[in-house]
């Protein structure tokens, strides 16, 4: 599936601008350390937006585009941030066959995004997700670290609004 | 381990040296293996699978533009059932996911995917159809197209961007999705790409190609009210026969000529006598830097390609580049200045075309400042590619035509002018007047051979009357970069540069026929082009620009003395600093 690019403006602190600029300088000039970066700059971010992979090219000294290109092949690298509450519906075999599809296209219609997107307010992210190990639950969603299951797409807006 | 091994290919007993590829190995016995992906000494991926050979001991098939021979009595067998149920395998699956609008598609006819298909009598284009991904073109350069509905994914363009050390394109996303792209989706208008097409001339089918505008300039012959007036490059004359199946290096310029004039045109003219009043322009800027401590090394600044390249990547070193306006546009500005004001014609009635071997005149001709009369100085460039084809749409049989000469006063060029098309042609045509301007005497010999030829980089020092001239060329981005680096850091003690944009100048143009890769991995295309274009120097009666009949007239009528007024007026122009990536 092509990545969501996400449109928030970004954002960093003075901290994350530094850990970055630290990995950077100590693998600048080893091309093989390339996504060693990018993997440390997602764990700063959450994400590698474009100011990120731009300075990841610059300063590695590669084609920004062999950035772009390496982190949309790979599925661990995101294109958006997660949100405050980080949604994840599950769509593996036993949630799917209880409906979890519909769940998480009522969530995309209340949120007004699609999977792997964030809210322009930075509150809710949204990502499809296989199996959680919670197959007895069916259909399962979690925000964070809490869990709902057996769940149908009549309960979106209930649970939604707890985090309001 | 230079040492030779005896092989069997198909049977059939050989020689070769250790490490030659099966590719060239059974080019040499006469047998062609058929590639896609494969582009010598730039893609070399042995990804596309279809060049497969079956190896004796080999535990599956092997791909042969890749696959070293390191073994003595290596058996290699290309011509299996195995080897062809696999290549048209190969083939299908390809098809299942490509635009298979081959009657409308620029490049039927010489799409090598196309050829493939023929060769392999492939029966159902749509056996494998399945979910096929749709993309919106990019029509967003000033000079070119990509259509990803019909791209292979061969990364032919990838490399010959990467290999120009611009690498603005690249592979995104994977499986299914996989695309050719810019980074973060950037239209390649947003991008710092400089326009060279060295992308579409390695492109084997028709992904990627020049913006048209060949049913303008037919509409502009067809409208009575408007007069239209032609210039070649000098590349071309070298390389348009190729359009008609005539052998690389084949010199043409009679009949380019008449073919211009049974197009329609009402002026024929050759750029040549552009790149006369360039040299004159450019070596007495050069001679006016050097003795009134100017700016150097002073750089030619021909190469729209090369030009936008700079102001992308060495914004910090424009004033290093020579004011004058590319051959193009200075012919441009003659034609609807002079030449208007000489056959009493509004400017504003001239549609002023060019014929160039490059795809980044399409993106000069819109910069600021390049209208000296009041209105663009060339309104339409056609490529190489284009010319030849509405000479076909014309129903002219090229080969046929007799040969004849452009109009004058803007038709006889000198030979100077014509190795324009080769790299270190610019360098040689100045240093032919630059240094009978210096020294006052005439040169005894007008060869300068130190800047011929296909090397990247190259270096020559002259003594001119006492005075050291030390000179540079570069040809391609990837050594312009080369000689840029030392300019930034001050260590080029030269006094003159030449870069041109794309490798081995002009005749490799972005614009010029594209050739198979059966073709280029077997044959020195640019080599093969340069010769025609120094053959054709030596027959010339004038080999100097200062020496040009029409340059002189032009000068005593017009323009006055080179550098005058009215000559910066018409015939320099600005450079801008640009942005790597606009978002």
């Amino acid at each position: 599936m092509l990545k969501k690019i996400s449109q928030i403006p970004f954002s960093d602190t003075p901290e994350q601008a530094k850990k970055l600029d630290a990995i950077i300088a100590e693998c600048a000039g080893d091309e093989s350390q390339l996504m060693h970066v990018m993997q440390v700059a997602q764990d700063i971010y959450g994400y590698l937006p474009f100011e990120v992979q731009k300075k990841i090219a610059d300063g590695m000294n590669v084609p920004l585009e062999k950035v772009y290109g390496v982190a949309t092949f790979y599925a661990q690298f995101a294109l958006s941030p997660k949100g405050k509450y980080a949604i994840s519906v599950c769509l593996g075999t036993a949630c799917y066959v209880k409906g979890s599809q519909g769940v998480l296209d009522e969530l995309c219609t209340q949120l007004g995004i699609g999977a792997e997107e964030c809210t322009a307010d930075g509150k809710f992210s949204l990502s499809a997700c296989r199996c959680i190990g919670a197959c007895g639950l069916a259909p399962v969603m979690t925000v964070n670290d809490d869990v709902y299951g057996k769940i149908s797409a009549s309960d979106v807006k209930g649970i939604l609004a707890k985090y309001a | 381990m230079d040492n030779m091994l005896n092989i069997k290919i198909n049977n059939i007993p050989c020689t070769v040296p250790y490490g030659t590829t099966i590719l060239e190995a059974a080019r040499s016995i006469g047998i062609e293996v058929p590639t896609l992906c494969f582009l010598k000494d730039m893609n070399e991926i042995g990804a596309c699978r279809f060049c497969v050979a079956e190896v004796k001991g080999a535990r599956s098939l092997v791909a042969a533009c890749v696959y070293p021979i390191e073994r003595e009595g290596t058996e290699i067998f290309l011509n299996t059932e195995k080897i062809r149920a696999s290549r048209k395998k190969t083939l299908e699956l390809i098809l299942s996911t490509h635009e298979r609008k081959c009657l409308s598609c620029i490049r039927s006819g010489s799409c090598e995917l196309q050829k493939l298909c023929h060769e392999y009598g492939i029966e159902d284009e749509g056996v494998f159809d399945g979910f096929k991904p749709h993309y919106e073109l990019d029509t967003s350069a000033a000079h070119m197209v990509r259509d990803n509905n019909k791209c292979i994914l061969c990364r032919r363009c990838v490399a010959a961007c990467k290999n120009q050390d611009i690498s603005v394109i690249g592979a995104n996303a994977r499986g299914i999705d996989t695309n050719i792209g810019c980074a973060y989706e950037l239209p390649l208008g947003n991008t710092s790409c400089v326009s060279c097409g060295q992308c579409i001339v390695a492109c084997p089918t028709g992904a990627l190609y020049e913006k048209d505008c060949t049913r303008d300039v037919f509409a502009a012959i067809a409208d009575p009210s408007k007069y239209v007036v032609v210039q070649a490059a000098p590349s071309i004359r070298a390389t348009l026969g190729e359009c008609f199946d005539m052998a690389p290096g084949t010199d043409v310029t009679g009949k380019l000529f008449a073919a211009l004039r049974r197009l329609g045109f009402d002026k024929v003219y050759d750029t040549n006598f552009g790149a006369d009043l360039t040299i004159m322009e450019e070596a007495n800027e050069l001679v006016d830097r050097v003795k009134n401590g100017g700016v150097l090394p002073m750089i030619t600044s021909c190469s729209p390609g090369w030009i936008k390249y700079c102001e992308h990547y060495y914004p910090d070193q424009l004033a290093h580049l020579s004011s004058c306006k590319s051959p193009q546009q200075m012919q441009g500005a003659i034609i609807k200045t002079y030449i208007a004001e000489k056959n009493g014609i509004d400017p504003k009635n001239i549609v002023s075309v060019s014929v160039m071997p490059c795809t980044a005149k399409k993106f000069e001709i819109g910069r600021d400042d390049q209208n000296a009369s009041g209105y663009a100085d060339v309104d339409y460039v056609l490529t190489t590619r284009e010319l030849g084809r509405m000479i076909k749409t014309a129903g002219i049989r090229f080969t046929e035509l007799p040969d004849e000469n452009p109009d004058a006063p803007l038709g006889q060029g000198t030979g100077a002018a014509v190795i324009f098309g080769a790299t270190g042609g610019v360098m040689e045509a100045a240093l032919r007047t630059a240094a009978e301007v210096i020294t006052g005497k005439e040169l005894e010999n007008v060869e300068f051979t130190d800047v011929r030829g296909m090397a990247g980089v190259k270096e020559a020092s002259y003594d001119l009357a006492g005075l050291t001239v030390k000179v540079a060329v570069a040809s391609g981005t990837k050594n312009a970069k080369i000689l840029m680096d030392k300019v930034r850091a001050g260590t080029a003690d030269y006094t003159f540069i030449e870069i041109m944009c794309c490798p081995g100048g002009c005749i490799n143009g972005g614009g010029q026929p594209t050739q198979p890769a059966s073709v280029r991995n077997f044959t020195d295309l640019k080599a093969l082009r340069a010769a025609a274009l120094y053959e054709n120097d030596k027959s010339r009666p004038h080999r100097k620009s200062h020496e040009s009949e029409d340059i002189k007239q032009v000068y005593a009528e017009f323009l006055g003395e080179p550098n005058s007024h009215k000559a910066h007026e018409l015939l320099h122009t600005t450079y801008v600093a640009r942005p790597m990536f606009k978002k």
